[in-house]
């Protein structure tokens, strides 16, 4: 037992050498890496050999445990590092210790998204230098290349802004301490019961020296934390109900006061990760690999999928019937994109022509709105959250399908009164420097991001689509553009898009594949990657935008 | 002439009368704009359109042009402007993107004239022609401005920026044709109005939407622009290129801008978001508002000056719901309440320093700073006046030099430069630091040095001719010890008595242990009850203001040069009385001084610092071998350290701090620690030892330091082809396709440091130059260039 802890304390797993980008500390960092391993690994091997000892049973298994660990570390560094000299060594590695009699992990799934074939994404060591500056830039900052920037890499301009904002909130100046940013994150991913960004950020947490009791609970932190868990429940599911009495709560409570500008971080970092979650379960984005369920020690040859595929609803053979589904309508969707350039055509031309009275335009977004409420996937079946997610917030019961059900009013909110360009960049960048710099661009490239296709078709405006699924969502948290007919949503959204988009944005841990399929179904994935962006950019401007909104409230 | 006679008509036939005065609207307001008549204000929001008149007493509504029971977007105005040649004619823009006209002189209750549908977002202005009766422009979120003549229906032409939503539009009350209009994206463009194909003229202005401009009411092609960057810039557009005249820095993000009539350099503004004060500035003057009104409590979203000749009336409305009329007069003035008082050092210990100027003349006969009574420092005092600004406060700022040399800091320089830090065993960082603050006549502070490495180094780097000095290795330790404690008090007079003996020659080791440890302690005993006043007591100090109690107590290092540093006796009377010895300090002073006097002169003939050096180190070795572990110093060093850092001289403390490492550094707290890291750093870098400040933040442990020089890490490279910059896009120009610096040996992108010939400027990595030029004397590019490398 001894023994062993001393080797646990001497050798400590340096991973950060890995992320440099001079090769010769890769190098040395990862040579020190192998001997870790290989020691370990003779060790356990003598172990398992020499005849048994009572008492060495319980620290086999940390041990075993321990280094398990660290093969699925290596095993995420050999199939997604940029570097090429890392990935190739780390395999030779993971290699010499299955040579040694050791079980070595492989990969679950199929790739960075389950809703995506793992052909159609890019293969890491393929990326042109653009991108491979995008990921080593990734790399470095995060010790990881995750799925979702290997998803979004279909984007490449939005990735980058979008990877710089983040970075920014996660580890640059700002007024709150590294774990409770991580703390927020996972609070806010919680709402969604996005176990992916959970995980992710419960790593992060504890490498920045977070104290794991916070994790079994949001009653385990700090009480400026559990204080913050209100905020987080009305903005993931009812923004417009934030009022300045919500912010008063926050900063006037005591010594567990916020500050106005750690108010804005936490707001953006939590609009952020409610976003996020939306993007993170709308592209069916997988585990990591390196994280539980993204791994397994089982040989493949057992059976040509296990268990948690099954769960996943992600073996071969649902997808075989949904890729036949997809077949027999072919014919019907090719209609479907033409049908849809025609009308944006129509929209275009007659728009001058028929002037709807005010009255029909009022009454056309009350409908949208009245509408959004109602459409819903057809399985809305109770889905309990995964326990170890479920901890990190209180009151479950609490989502956006409790108020559709019972038809609430939502509150207009008009965009000319307060919008994001004049009224919330300005305080955001008042509190929180530099960031509401970062985010207005990213706001900006999402909004504006064309390649000026549409599925097969070549130089189409796609201007009008783009902006009616952005108002859309504004539309269902009761924002309102005046000069916008919400006719036009009606004309160029389909039901099975509509469906797909509440759910993104309001309960995403009820999207399935089943929706992402069924939903423009002739377009190219990474227009539904585009599409994503889209929405969870509207989100989190629409979340923004009432928080914000009463923050200028409570100041003035 | 003519306009001349027309202001005093104007202001002659109806002389404005008026006081500060407020009323309630029913909404928030969105904009405001007065009639011609200067005597009626028309208000407009998103559900508020109204005619007031300005009364001297009050504001009284006339007209409600809200009519009708169905809302309609139509009304819910972003901007309204009254027309300034017919009183009758206004006109709003609606947040659904519709203009429209109003004509007052309709009969019905309906006064709404005409209605323009062709923006298909929100008009965010409106403006009629100065001087034309039917020409008004529009400018919408949608990205274009269009002309309308209101004699027709629909526009006469439509102008398109190119670029993002159009922010504001005006008509240039000078030029006829020339309009201006601002646009989200920070740039101003400047249009003829015959010419809708494409602008004149566009500039970038601000970094951020440009939410307003405004035309000078005098000076042709002053154009003043409000932007998102909380900035109000002027331009002077007559220039070919548009020149900025002025900028004023405000606090948020700037809504609105007004040039003041009749005052050249004044110009009213509002912000957008946080700050709910109406500004008046003088552009001349960019950091304090000439004015400032205070009424409002929500975000003012429209001002309006009441006449064109007039200076002193404003008018503004808000989301507060008020409109208020402003009373120059009443305006509540920053400058006053301004303190116009700074104090900055200089890196050389030049002071500067600005008051008030009545302040200053008050106290003129008065020698404003004494000089430090430890350092002769003279003051050179110079006057120079500030510019006197509109008789409003103004300061005088007085500058005080150092005479050349007196503080020189050429020692801390040298010391930075010459210090090892790192790299080598301890007692040779130790020894080297000692040796150079010797050389640099910095006694002290090397004997400082000298003591670390007795303390720290382990006997076994010892050199084993100093192990020859230590004489009696087996007596008994314990005596000195149980001495150095109890006979606290006794110690000055037991160390120059030993010195005395010392001097005599005779090497007992426990004597001279006596000697080492009593000043130790002594030392330590001064610390904890002075601090930091113990020096400014003394009268006697030197140039770096180290004196310490150890100095004093080992005359063998006074510096020859500078013997009337050393006044023993007047120096031990001063320390006792702060030792605070109970039983009869007059005794042991008496005692302690004669042979002390003598102590010192027999030092200065026989004896060679070199040997007390020997001496204590022999000591150390006993000392450390039979009984003390470092750590019994561990405080003693703390607090040594916090004495040169109090005494100003973070140098030694920061230095010590990273030459023992982990000896001491857990007895500092971190603050601390870090207090004296940043200090120091900020000194190297004042004096651009940029290596050493580099050295030193490496080298530092504190994270709040160390990740000093992982911020703005980032190194923009520009194309040698192009010279565009290459950012995002690796090492391969996204302009021209090509790879940046290549190597000529290698023929691999340069990422390092590149070297080049200058006769033929082929280059590449310097160790793959450095190489072919050891066996080849011609350009590795092939092109029979003979270059040169040395």
């Amino acid at each position: 037992m001894l023994q062993v802890d001393m080797a646990e304390g001497e050798n400590e797993m340096r991973w950060d050498g890995l992320c440099s980008r001079d090769s010769s500390t890769r190098e040395t960092a990862l040579e020190n890496i192998r001997q870790i391993i290989l020691r370990k690994t003779e060790y356990l091997r003598s172990v398992k050999e020499t005849p048994h000892r009572p008492s060495d049973g319980l620290s086999n298994a940390v041990s075993l445990d321990g280094l398990n660990k660290l093969l699925a570390h290596l095993l995420m560094l050999s199939k997604r590092c940029p570097f090429k000299d890392v990935r190739e060594k780390t395999e030779f590695i993971l290699k010499s210790v299955q040579e040694l009699g050791i079980r070595i992990p492989r990969p679950l799934g199929h790739g960075p998204s389950r809703f995506i074939p793992e052909k159609e994404i890019l293969q890491v060591g393929s990326e042109d230098a653009q991108m491979h500056a995008l990921f080593a830039d990734s790399f470095a900052a995060l010790g990881r290349l995750d799925n979702i920037t290997l998803v979004m890499v279909f984007h490449p301009q939005y990735l980058e802004s979008f990877l710089k904002t983040q970075h920014y909130l996660l580890q640059m100046d700002g007024p709150l301490p590294l774990h409770y940013r991580h703390y927020i994150g996972i609070m806010a991913a919680a709402r969604h019961q996005c176990s992916y960004l959970v995980n992710l950020h419960v790593n992060d947490f504890l490498h920045v020296g977070g104290d794991p009791k916070w994790l079994n609970g949001l009653e385990n932190a700090p009480q400026k934390l559990q204080n913050l868990g209100e905020l987080n429940k009305v903005l993931a599911h009812r923004p417009w109900l934030i009022t300045k009495e919500h912010i008063e709560g926050l900063l006037k409570a005591e010594e567990h006061s916020w500050s106005l500008a750690e108010l804005v971080h936490a707001v953006v970092l939590l609009t952020h990760y409610h976003s996020l979650a939306s993007f993170t379960f709308g592209c069916g984005i997988s585990p990591e690999i390196h994280c539980d369920g993204g791994h397994t020690f089982r040989p493949p040859s057992v059976s040509n999928y296990c268990i948690c595929d099954i769960t996943n609803g992600n073996h071969n053979v649902d997808e075989m019937q949904v890729n036949s589904a997809g077949n027999v309508s072919v014919s019907d969707s090719f209609f479907e994109v033409e049908a849809l350039m025609e009308k944006m055509k129509q929209l275009q031309e007659c728009r001058d022509e028929e002037e709807a009275s005010q009255e029909e335009m009022a009454s056309r977004f009350e409908i949208e709105k009245r509408e959004s409420m109602f459409v819903f996937s057809p399985d809305d079946e109770e889905v309990t959250p995964a326990r170890d997610v479920s901890r990190h917030f209180e009151d479950t019961s609490y989502g956006y399908k409790d108020f559709s059900r019972h038809g609430m009013h939502v509150p207009t909110f008009r965009v000319q009164d307060y919008c994001w360009e004049d009224h919330g960049y300005s305080l955001v960048n008042r509190l929180y420097p530099d960031v509401g710099q970062l985010i207005d661009e990213k706001f900006h490239i999402a909004y504006n991001l064309t390649y000026n296709t549409m599925a097969m078709h070549k130089d189409v405006d796609t201007s009008m689509l783009r902006r009616a699924i952005w108002n859309y969502i504004h539309c269902m948290f009761g924002i309102r553009y005046d000069d916008y007919d919400y006719g036009e949503i009606n004309q160029l959204l389909d039901r099975s898009f509509k469906v797909y988009i509440k759910t993104i944005v309001c309960t995403p841990e009820k999207v399935t594949k089943r929706m992402y399929d069924s939903f423009w179904r002739q377009f190219k994935h990474s227009e539904k990657v585009h599409v994503n962006l889209l929405l969870i950019e509207a989100r989190m401007q629409a979340e923004l935008l009432y928080a914000l909104r009463a923050i200028t409230r409570y100041m003035t | 002439m003519e306009k001349m006679s027309r202001v005093s008509t104007a202001l002659g036939g109806n002389v404005l009368t008026g006081r500060t005065m407020h009323c309630h609207l029913d909404a928030p307001a969105n904009a405001i704009s007065v009639c011609r008549d200067a005597a009626q204000v028309v208000v407009a929001g998103r559900s508020i359109f109204k005619i007031y008149s300005i009364e001297d007493e009050q504001f009284v509504e006339k007209l409600n042009l809200r009519v009708g029971r169905k809302p309609s977007l139509n009304l819910s105005c972003a901007d309204v402007v009254w027309h300034q040649m017919d009183e009758n004619l206004l006109a709003t823009a609606a947040t659904n993107g519709v203009v429209v006209t109003w004509n007052l002189g309709r009969p019905s209750r309906n006064k709404q004239d005409q209605l323009f549908t062709e923006h298909k977002r929100t008009v965010n202005k409106v403006c009629f022609h100065p001087a034309e009766a039917h020409m008004l422009l529009s400018g919408s979120q949608d990205g274009f401005m269009k002309c309308f003549d209101l004699r027709r229906k629909d526009s006469v032409s439509t102008f398109s920026g190119q670029s993002e939503s159009v922010r504001d539009v005006q008509f240039s009350i000078r030029d006829y044709f020339t309009f201006a209009s601002t646009f989200e994206n920070g740039n101003v463009q400047l249009w003829d109005i015959r010419r809708p194909d494409r602008c004149e003229r566009m500039f970038t202005a601000h970094n951020g939407p440009v939410f307003c401009c405004d035309w000078h009411p005098e000076d042709r092609g002053w154009l003043a622009t409000g932007g998102r960057d909380k900035m109000v810039k002027v331009w002077d557009v007559t220039t070919p290129r548009a020149r900025e005249v002025h900028c004023v820095q405000t606090i948020a993000s700037v809504a609105r801008v007004k040039w003041r009539p009749e005052c050249r350099h004044h110009l009213a503004t509002c912000s957008m978001m946080v700050d709910h004060n109406i500004y008046v500035w003088d552009v001349r003057r960019p950091f304090v508002p000439a004015a400032m009104f205070e009424e409002h409590r929500d975000v003012t979203t429209g001002i309006a000056w009441r006449h064109p000749h007039d200076p002193s009336f404003l008018l503004s409305g808000s989301k507060d719901s008020t409109l208020c009329q402003h009373l120059f007069r009443d305006a509540s003035q920053p400058v006053e309440r301004a303190n116009p008082e700074g104090l900055c050092y200089g890196l050389f210990g030049d002071l500067a320093f600005a008051a008030k100027e009545s302040l200053v003349a008050s106290e003129s006969g008065r020698k404003p700073y004494a000089g430090d009574r430890r350092h002769p420092i003279f003051f050179k005092r110079k006057l120079d006046p500030a510019e006197p600004f509109a008789g409003l406060a103004s300061s005088a700022l007085s500058v005080f030099e150092t005479e050349a040399g007196g503080s020189c800091m050429s020692w801390f320089v040298d010391t930075a430069r010459r210090y090892a830090l790192a790299g080598r065993p301890l007692a040779e960082l130790c020894d080297h630091n000692a040796k150079v603050a010797r050389e640099l006549g910095r006694n002290q502070v090397a004997q400082t040095w000298t003591m670390l490495r007795i303390i720290y180094c382990s006997p076994g780097l010892v050199p084993s001719t100093n192990l020859n000095h230590s004489v009696g290795k087996g007596s008994s330790c314990g005596l000195p010890l149980i001495n150095s404690f109890n006979l606290k008090e006794m110690a000055p007079g037991l160390g120059s008595e030993t010195r005395l003996d010392r001097s005599k020659g005779d090497t007992r080791s426990d004597t001279v242990l006596l000697d080492s440890s009593a000043t130790l302690i002594t030392n330590e005993d001064n610390e904890e009850t002075e601090g930091s006043d113990v020096p400014a007591d003394y009268l006697l100090g030197d140039v770096e203001g180290d004196d310490e109690e150890l100095y004093l107590l080992d005359p063998d290092h006074t510096h020859p040069e500078e013997p009337e540093y050393v006044l023993p006796q007047e120096a031990f009377p001063l320390r006792h009385e702060i030792v605070d010895t109970p039983p009869g300090p007059e005794h042991l002073q008496d005692k302690a001084d004669s042979p002390h006097v003598s102590g010192s002169e027999a030092d200065a003939v026989s004896l060679a610092p070199v040997d007390s050096s020997f001496s204590l180190i022999s000591v150390s070795h006993t000392l450390y071998d039979n009984r003390l572990p470092p750590d019994f110093f561990s405080a003693l060093v703390r607090d040594m350290l916090r004495f040169y850092a109090e005494q100003g001289d973070v140098q030694m403390a920061v230095s010590v701090l990273i030459v023992l490492g982990e000896r001491v550094r857990k007895d500092i707290d971190e603050q601390a620690q870090e207090h004296w890291y940043t200090s120091y750093i900020d000194l190297l870098q004042r004096f651009r030892l940029w290596n050493v400040s580099n050295e030193v933040v490496k080298l530092s442990t504190s994270r709040a330091i160390s990740c000093l020089n992982q911020a703005s890490t980032s190194l923009h490279v520009n194309c040698s082809h192009c010279k565009r910059p290459m950012s995002g896009r690796g090492w391969v120009c996204g302009r021209c396709h090509r790879c940046a610096s290549m190597c000529a040996v290698c023929h691999h992108v340069v990422k390092g440091l590149f070297v080049w010939c200058q006769g033929c400027s082929h280059g590449g990595h310097l160790q793959h130059i450095m190489k072919w030029l050891e066996g080849s004397s011609h350009c590795p590019a092939g092109c029979g260039h003979l270059c040169e490398y040395s």
